[in-house]
């Protein structure tokens, strides 16, 4: 089995959640010998910690996690803390490498967190099963320490990481999302106030809990259109361009366009490469950070149509739960795929600005404020392409170039190319 | 008084839109959706009130006021 084709480094300030490659597996001799499960900040004071830290949730969303923690701390117990790593964003390989190579420290992370909101039950909720396997040797090792913790896996599904579809599942139901209120905060696992934390997210805490040190680096995964697409250790600011010449090998070719957030941030401009990478920096220029997630697309990628293949993924991947979800994004692939392949008309395009500005807050998960969002950036930054792209002018291509069987797959961030490592049993 | 619409529920009967017109309108597909983010114009609150009871599928929630206790219609 060979590794899979990505690189995995650090920018040369950071590297605090880098390490182990691909045939590698941190056990508990090696994560103690680098300081893992030390004394530390506990408590009030630990939650305190994570705040003048900064740390902001890894998800997607970029939450301040100390005001989560603060949260159900301060409800009445029994309560939960959950390790999301369900990485349902194709684009995305940062959760499942924490979780395959790095597994103690996320559970250090998660004890840490179960300690500081007072919770008495900790889960690992995950869909990889190499990141299971990897986990389950993890907590072997830990032995009696380990035993409060339990593993729920999940059919991998692009709604199953959502926080409402994580606690459906743990207490026995579907993995798909739930109207909100009540959030998991109030009322999670069995009705217990629950922290659903994603895994990048408590791998930040030990450093914080240990050293009070600054959340500053971030786990970015860059492929698509460079010479060594990978996963990248990132201090927060650094632009995508210069991550992409530092760390990813350079640009193979112009770039067209780039995929932000997974698929979750939109499709932008080239432009986008000189966007600090935060959350407010990017969200600005109208994209989004989300899971640090970007896909470059090359000369031979036209926007129009790999937005069309997004929105299939979305029209097909989702909850199949709310009407003006699974009708929007069927609706909107329609139009895409019409407008890529030169049958567009100036209708179709006003229909796609309407549903860009009426369709989000419609569903009761963010795919369908994804999917809205994706066509509002191809909208705002391709207009003009979109333009020269209506029937007569566009030309008149054959809709069967699209692979409706599984769209955007060649977006995804292949993990296991050269077959699953078990790095934990190598 | 604002309501809520749990669009996991809504099957697109339309009567929200019917009962209650300054409070709900219907999408490109007649699913409704509550305007002005759920807040209830003054002197519609019955009319709302009337489409969360009429609502075949219960999808319609009313908060009365606030930190009043939510009832599904």
């Amino acid at each position: 089995m060979s590794a899979p084709g990505l690189r995995i480094a650090g920018w040369p300030t950071a590297g605090r959640l880098t390490g182990p490659g691909w045939n590698e597996w941190e056990g508990l001799a090696s994560y103690r010998a680098v300081g893992g499960y030390g004394p530390g900040r506990d408590g009030a004071a630990l939650i305190d910690a994570v705040r003048s830290a900064g740390l902001l949730g890894r998800g997607g969303a970029g939450f301040p996690a100390w005001r989560k923690w603060s949260s159900v701390a301060a409800r009445p117990a029994p309560r939960c803390v959950v390790a999301n790593g369900e990485e349902g964003e194709p684009a995305s390989v940062k959760d499942r490498y924490l979780l395959r190579h790095r597994p103690h420290l996320v559970l250090d992370g998660l004890m840490r967190a179960t300690a500081a909101v007072g919770a008495t039950r900790s889960i690992v909720y995950l869909s990889d099963t190499a990141a299971e396997r990897s986990v389950r040797r993890a907590l072997l090792e830990l032995g009696d320490r380990g035993e409060h913790v339990g593993i729920v896996r999940v059919d991998p599904g692009y709604v199953a990481g959502e926080e409402t579809a994580v606690v459906r599942v743990i207490d026995g139901g579907l993995p798909l999302p739930l109207a909100k209120p009540p959030r998991p905060f109030e009322s999670g696992v069995a009705g217990r106030p629950t922290l659903i934390a994603n895994v990048e997210t408590l791998a930040c805490v030990p450093a914080i809990a240990m050293g009070g040190s600054a959340a500053d680096s971030f786990l970015c995964t860059i492929s698509g259109a460079c010479s060594a697409p990978g996963l990248f250790e990132l201090p927060y600011g650094v632009t995508l361009g210069e991550a992409v010449e530092e760390l990813a090998g350079g640009l193979l070719d112009q770039p067209t366009g780039i995929l932000a957030g997974g698929f979750f941030g939109g499709i932008h401009p080239p432009s986008l490469l000189a966007v600090p990478l935060s959350h407010h920096e990017l969200r600005a220029a109208g994209a989004g950070l989300g899971c640090g997630a970007f896909v470059v697309l090359g000369e031979r990628d036209r926007p129009v149509d790999a937005a069309a293949e997004v929105m299939s993924y979305f029209a097909s991947q989702n909850a199949r739960q709310c009407g003006p979800c699974v009708k929007g994004t069927a609706a909107m692939r329609d139009v895409l795929l019409a407008l890529s392949v030169g049958r567009g008309t100036p209708g179709d395009v006003e229909r796609l600005d309407r549903w860009s500005r009426t369709l989000p807050g419609r569903g009761a998960c963010a795919t369908l404020d994804g999917a809205a969002g994706l066509v509002r950036s191809l909208l705002d930054g391709f207009g003009s392409e979109l333009e020269r792209l209506l029937a007569p002018q566009g030309a008149d291509r054959d809709a069967s170039v699209f692979d409706q069987e599984h769209p955007a797959r060649r977006f995804f961030a292949d993990l296991d190319d050269g077959g699953i490592i078990d790095a934990c049993t190598a | 008084m604002r309501v809520q619409l749990d669009a996991t529920m809504c099957d697109g009967y339309g009567r929200c839109a019917e009962f209650a017109p300054d409070v709900f309108v219907l999408d490109d597909w007649g699913y409704g959706s509550p305007v002005a983010a759920g807040e209830v114009p003054p002197g519609s609150e019955d009319a709302a009130r009337l489409a969360a009871a009429e609502c075949p599928v219960k999808a319609i929630l009313i908060h009365e006021a606030r930190d009043a206790a939510r009832t599904r219609g």
